[in-house]
């Protein structure tokens, strides 16, 4: 089997990595921009797992080039995990449309080009499976995020939708929706310290989850439900929260 | 931020600096001044702290491995348990273990640490074939016994005073088995235990358990555990998870109570008193402290300090005798210590071990603690030994100084090297090296 992920040095990216190579013995094409750091993860699979793993330059805004790049791909990708995102700052998004674009285009606008591409591909194939890291910031509009919130919103959606579309032919397309994860996009927040998963245990649960074939994930699970709760507070009260 | 040692004591405010790449860590040593790093904190005293520290756990890759000869080449981050899960299937241990796997290779150089099989294999170091530090002015230099063989004499039990240790490659051990053969062996006072631990010599794994608070005839009463890697049997994994975790800080007592029951359950079991040959896995055998998570909450929110000392063999007798004489009367420490006798000394400057027998034992933070342990290092001293930096919080300079003759050489180099002006924790600050 070979996997591609995209962004593969995003760090919940590279624990998904660990586990996929580790239980299915999977050769992986790792996809990102920062090519020193691809280099390092490619050899951190390969010293552990005795597979085999290339690094790909890759860049989620470069639209143009996604059709290029997947198609240079030999052998096509079984599988591919769309992990890349950006979280940006809220407040400067507000102030500056510049930094809103860039937060929509890495995790909604670049998600769907490259998407698009392969599940063409998968399509015409036959088989393959896609996972598609959201976030739960994509279930409802918050104030303190709701530019990278939407923009994951949107991604959710569009998932949703290529599920519909592809299970027609027998190809998966999982949505996973992570709470807080402790990785470099969230080092310098102040989060609750109970609910952080560790990448390690996101993985484990998105590893899971792939092999039930689940549609839609949450990690850790209890997101699940403090998701249900958050998402059925009526609006008139909603609005004047400050979350 | 807070940060603190294993020994939960001092806890001091810092700024942590966390890094991915040479590139960032190149970067920050240029705009910083002085700073320490700081691996999975296992270290008891306040040789990973200073008020910057460098976190090295982002730095967890594993770079290559030979699984002919099992060498692996790995980032300074990496964990012995990560090491351990990741090729103990493949039948390759480490050479070298200290009594947990929760440490950073990058820390394990830098204590150059060591383990029951001290008196055969040496220090870890001894596996180490060579490492990549990055200096005060953010070069990065290779290191081994032929290339740069000074920086790599004070970088191995150098307490990061060097640099920052950036990749280890290190020579792993064939093993058949992931279980332990152990034999344990009931030691009524000091002179039956050292006679015991020289009767094995030979074996691999050596440690004793020794009760603190035996007084005259009965000194040295301990419980003498040695082992060899199985020749058959799975090659699984340990389990992951600690079973039990210490959820708070408890109150000090407990501790003791929980320790004199173990003893006592191996003491006075053993009938007649002699038991060889049970099969225990390598998590048992090597790391029973690593089953209870954050074990070090039970002494409470003060703290505590953990004491090793070793002592030249031809005086551990006399010199041991009149410690634990010392221990037992104050009634300050825990019932339990642990005993091993080291092998030869290696030629690094600052490493701890020399030929003779080491105690290591915890003290609850107390009032009159720091007094009562000045009086125990005035015996070691006097018996031509020393204490192990990466235990100490408080030991003073004359005692650093004379018991490390080669702290010169160490000097030496850091003042050339420019290390004095970028490199410094706590505990050098307090040492004045
Ligand atoms: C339960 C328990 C059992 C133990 N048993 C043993 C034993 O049997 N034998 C033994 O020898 N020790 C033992 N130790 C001590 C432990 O092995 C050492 O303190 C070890 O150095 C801790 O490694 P660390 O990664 O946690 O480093 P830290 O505690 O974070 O740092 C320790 C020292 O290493 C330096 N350092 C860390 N990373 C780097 C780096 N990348 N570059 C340069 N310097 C660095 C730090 O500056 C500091 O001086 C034990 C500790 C515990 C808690
Ligand atoms: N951390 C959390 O709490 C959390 C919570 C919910 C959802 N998520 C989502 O989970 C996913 C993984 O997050 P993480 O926390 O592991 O993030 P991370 O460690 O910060 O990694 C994100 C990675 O995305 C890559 N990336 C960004 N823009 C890109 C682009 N234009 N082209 C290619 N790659 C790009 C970067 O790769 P390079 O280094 O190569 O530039 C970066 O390493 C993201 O989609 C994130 O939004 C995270």
């Amino acid at each position: 089997m070979k996997l591609l992920i995209l962004g593969a040095n995003s760090d919940v990216a590279h624990a998904i990595s660990k586990k996929f190579a580790k239980e299915k013995k999977c050769d992986l094409y790792l996809a990102s921009r920062d090519m020193a750091l691809l280099e390092k993860k490619t050899r951190d699979i390969k010293a552990r797992y005795d597979v085999d793993a290339t690094a790909v330059s890759f860049d989620a805004v470069d639209y143009s080039s996604h059709k290029d790049f997947y198609e240079r791909l030999d052998p096509k990708p079984d599988g591919v995990i769309l992990a890349f995102g950006y979280l940006g700052d809220q407040i400067k998004a507000q102030e500056k449309f510049s930094e809103a674009k860039t937060v929509i285009e890495s995790n909604y606008m670049g998600a769907v080009s490259i998407l698009e591409i392969i599940a063409g591909d998968f399509e015409k194939r036959g088989s393959g499976f896609i996972i598609g890291i959201s976030s739960v910031a994509g279930d409802r509009g918050r104030q303190s995020n709701y530019i990278y919130g939407s923009a994951k919103g949107a991604v959710s959606l569009y998932l949703g939708g290529l599920r519909n579309r592809l299970s027609k032919k027998n190809i998966h397309v999982m949505t996973v929706l992570p709470g807080f994860m402790r990785t470099k996009m969230t080092q310098n927040l102040e989060l609750p310290e109970k609910l952080m998963a560790e990448p390690d245990e996101a993985a484990e649960d998105i590893y899971r989850a792939y092999k039930k074939k689940r549609n839609i994930i949450y990690t850790k699970w209890f997101w699940k439900y403090i998701m249900l709760i958050i998402r059925n507070i009526p609006e008139p009260i909603f609005k004047r929260m400050s979350m | 931020m807070e940060i603190t040692g294993w020994g939960n004591y001092p806890v001091i405010q810092a700024d942590g600096f966390s890094f991915e790449t040479t590139d960032q860590l190149n970067h920050f040593l240029k705009k910083t001044d002085t700073c320490i790093a700081y691996g999975m904190g296992r270290s008891y005293g306040d040789s990973a702290l200073n008020h910057r520290v460098v976190f090295s756990r982002r730095l967890d890759k594993i770079l290559d491995f030979d699984s002919k000869q099992g060498v692996v080449t790995c980032e300074s981050g990496v964990t012995l348990a990560d090491i351990i899960n990741t090729y103990l299937p493949g039948g390759w241990f480490l050479t070298v273990t200290p009594g947990t796997k929760f440490i950073t290779a990058g820390g394990a150089v830098a204590s150059d640490v060591h383990g029951k099989n001290h008196h055969k294999a040496g220090c870890f170091c001894e596996s180490v074939i060579c490492f990549d530090i990055m200096l005060p002015d953010g070069s990065i230099v290779a290191c081994n016994r032929e290339n740069n063989p000074d920086l790599f004499r004070a970088t191995c039990g150098g307490m990061g005073l060097t640099g920052i240790i950036l990749t280890v490659t290190l020579k792993l051990q064939p093993v058949k088995s992931s279980n332990i053969r152990e034999t344990i062996m009931r030691c009524q006072n000091l002179d039956v235990v050292f006679d015991l631990f020289e009767r094995y010599e030979s074996t691999t794994y050596s440690v004793a358990w020794i009760d603190c608070q035996a007084k005259g005839e009965n000194i040295g009463r301990s419980v003498l555990m040695v082992g060899e890697h199985a020749d058959s049997g799975n090659l699984a994994p340990p389990a992951v998870k600690p079973s039990i975790s210490i959820p708070f800080n408890f109150p000090g007592f407990c501790l003791n109570r929980y320790s004199i029951s173990v003893f006592n359950h191996l003491y006075f079991r053993k009938n007649p008193g002699y038991e060889s040959g049970r099969i225990v896995s390598l998590d048992t055998f090597f790391y029973p402290l690593d089953a209870i998570d954050m074990w070090n909450r039970i002494y409470g929110k003060n703290g505590f300090t953990q004491y090793q000392l070793v002592l030249p063999k031809a005086a551990s007798l006399k010199g041991l005798r009149a410690i634990l004489e010392k221990i037992a009367s104050a009634g300050m420490g825990s019932f339990l210590a642990v005993l091993k006798l080291f092998g030869r000394e290696n030629d690094n400057y600052l490493s701890f071990p020399m030929e003779g027998y080491t105690l290591a034992l915890d003290f609850k933070m107390q009032p009159g603690l720091f007094p009562f342990l000045d009086i125990l290092d005035a015996i070691v001293l006097d018996h031509g030994g020393r204490l192990y930096l990466t235990k100490d919080v408080r030991m003073k300079r004359d005692v650093f100084i004379n018991g490390y003759p080669r702290w010169k050489e160490f000097e030496r180099l850091r003042t050339q090297e420019h290390m004095k002006d970028k490199f410094n924790s706590l505990q050098s600050i307090r040492l004045e090296i």
